[in-house]
């Protein structure tokens, strides 16, 4: 009897609501479901039309004569054909890989040098590192047009600098054979300090004690590099690397502004005759069939990209 | 000095005096390779736009302008009606910013915290779009748009940049991590989706809102050929693509000058910010 009277009278107070029916409950959640989705709404809808239908529609179009305002018409393989003849696909896909490659060889050395040099300085940190990236704040276009006037073959920046150290001049971007490299310094000026910065967070996560180890162990500069940095920081390099190839794949700005893709096709690069097929032949499905072959490329190359960052974050 | 943490060279050999001339050498050889390299062409370009169309074409040329000219600025401001250019960027830089930071942060919110029905299919859709680089699609995106009759208009610019996978995947996963307790209890206070995002979520996230408007406006300000597809109309045009248009048009200091004041607002942007800037870059890549 006691007992019943000593129960805290609260739990009395507030009765236990009965179980609400199933087909309450799903309402509930429709309505969540409901709510969730307005706020994706937005979203969704540019991600559709800006992103999914278009890779859709590249692949359709590319089998199709496609004229805005008329009828497409199916023409099966035919495009790729036509692409595949123009003596520009070769010139381009040609271009664009030896872009790639000098891009790696100048444009991915150079950062990495120089981040393992600024890594070593205890100086001025914050105004290398401003300096460095400096080139990335300004518009590519304006990057682009600098170098043109400094590859001007009259008054051009950069044969008066090889005349002060008494070299022989160059063409510069003007040259056929020296244009593309030219175009390849800008991208490196342009692009290096993103590569700097990542790197140089890299290199300060490398544990000092690995260094003191391999020291004591007699160890020479050189073979800590090759033994302790270069192991230690392999996942950024890799990411750093593929992240690069993709975007210099990708190359149009600097073609496209210091030399029209000349001189003879030297620098015409894959998007730049993308760029020439949907806007100056007005072929639309010749456009999409080179789109899609960039596509499958850059994608086999992004899919790697996402793997290796996904199976980097499980290790971390 | 930050001697605790210990990198490739040992502090016992920059102690000693050797170690210490040699480190001496080194540094002022980078001083003077980022000053030529990275400096000089900048004090050249601002220079450049002060000399006179004859000094600019003299060889060799002069290193600082017989007289300073302010001619080529003000050209260039009237001549190419740079205003206009100018204000037109600000429109399309500022409304992607808008839009992006809307439906971005709405749509993180959502897939972060609500378990929409399908959302692990929603969210494998848009990170499958990172695998497509966004250059390859421009002719399709392109007819899209002309087909929606957005051609020169900034919604060309606004809409495109809100399916951004990258800053969405961004604030999601940050979204992720705030703490359940906080959100779960202005739930029982009795706040609403929307309300719980702005109160509780948006004020909890400024740093990841910094990361993302920068990227979102840096990407507008330096993007040059998706306006210039879409932008054919020349009073429509953002700076970029006007200064490559007129570029063959117009005096070279002229051109010169242009190109210095369509530097300025970004390389601006940079030097306030540039601390976040800096080391959000860092982070970004260490932490994915």
């Amino acid at each position: 009897m006691t007992k019943t009277v000593e129960r805290p009278p609260a739990v009395r107070v507030r009765p236990v609501k009965a179980p609400s029916p199933a087909g309450d409950r799903r309402r509930r959640r429709l309505t969540d479901h409901l709510r969730a989705y307005g706020f994706l709404l937005g979203g969704l809808i540019c991600f559709a039309l800006f992103s999914w239908y278009p890779a859709i529609r590249a692949v359709v179009i590319a089998f199709q004569k496609y004229t805005p305002g008329s009828d497409p018409e199916w023409v099966g393989t035919a495009n790729f054909t036509r692409v595949w003849q123009d003596p520009e696909f070769a010139d381009a896909w040609r271009n664009t890989l030896t872009f790639t490659l000098l891009a790696l060889l100048i444009g991915f050395a150079i950062p990495f040098l120089l981040a393992l040099v600024l890594n070593e300085l205890r100086h001025a940190k914050a105004f290398f590192r401003v300096v460095v990236y400096l080139p990335v704040m300004i518009p590519p276009v304006v990057s682009a047009l600098l170098w043109k006037w400094f590859y001007d073959p009259g008054a051009g920046l950069a044969n008066e600098a090889l005349r002060f150290l008494h070299l022989p001049t160059s063409n510069w971007s003007n040259g056929a054979d020296t244009a593309l490299v030219s175009l390849v310094i800008v991208a490196t000026w342009a692009n290096m300090g993103g590569t700097v910065l990542i790197y140089l967070a890299a290199l300060q996560a490398v544990p000092g004690e690995l260094y003191e180890a391999a020291e004591l162990d007699g160890a020479n500069l050189l073979q800590r590099i090759r033994h302790v940095t270069v192991p230690q920081t392999r996942f950024v390099i890799l990411m750093l690397m593929l992240l690069q190839i993709i975007a210099t794949m990708q190359v149009f700005t600097e073609p496209f502004v210091i030399t029209g893709g000349g001189p003879e096709n030297a620098t015409v690069t894959v998007l730049y005759l993308i760029y020439k097929y949907a806007f100056l032949y007005n072929d639309f499905g010749g456009a999409c069939a080179l789109s899609v072959m960039l596509l499958a490329l850059l994608g086999a190359f992004s899919a790697v990209y996402l793997r290796l960052t996904r199976s980097g974050e499980e290790a971390a | 000095m930050s001697s605790s943490t210990r990198t490739l060279v040992s502090p016992a050999v920059l102690a000693r005096p050797r170690g210490k001339a040699v480190y001496w050498t080194v540094f002022t050889g980078v001083v003077v390779l980022f000053a030529l390299a990275f400096l000089f062409p900048v004090y050249w370009m601002v220079t450049g736009a002060m000399k006179s169309p004859d000094e600019v074409a003299r060889t060799p040329p002069t290193l600082v302008p017989d007289n300073l000219s302010t001619a080529g600025y003000t050209d260039a401001w009237e001549l190419m009606q740079l205003p206009a250019h100018l204000w037109n960027t600000v429109v399309q830089a500022a409304g992607a910013w808008a839009f992006q930071l809307v439906f971005c942060t709405a749509a993180a919110y959502a897939l972060s915290r609500l378990r929409p029905a399908f959302g692990k299919l929603v969210l494998g859709g848009i990170l499958a779009t990172l695998m497509v680089p966004a250059q390859a699609l421009v002719v399709p995106k392109y007819l899209t748009v002309a087909d929606l009759g957005l051609l020169n208009d900034p919604l060309a610019i606004w809409l495109p940049a809100v399916a951004n996978a990258f800053n969405l995947y961004l604030l999601k996963r940050f979204f992720d991590q705030l703490p359940r307790d906080v959100l779960e209890a202005a739930e029982i206070d009795g706040a609403g989706k929307l309300r719980t995002l702005w109160s509780i979520v948006l004020p909890m996230s400024r740093p990841v809102l910094g990361v993302v408007s920068i990227f979102a406006l840096v990407a507008v300000w330096q993007d040059f050929l998706w306006p210039l597809m879409v932008f054919s109309d020349t009073d429509k045009q953002p700076i970029g693509v006007a200064l490559v248009q007129l570029s063959q048009n117009v005096q070279l200091t002229v051109l010169i000058a242009a190109m210095v004041i369509a530097s300025i607002p970004m390389v601006a942007l940079f030097l306030v910010f540039q601390r976040h800037i800096i080391a959000g870059i860092g982070a970004g890549s260490t932490k994915g």
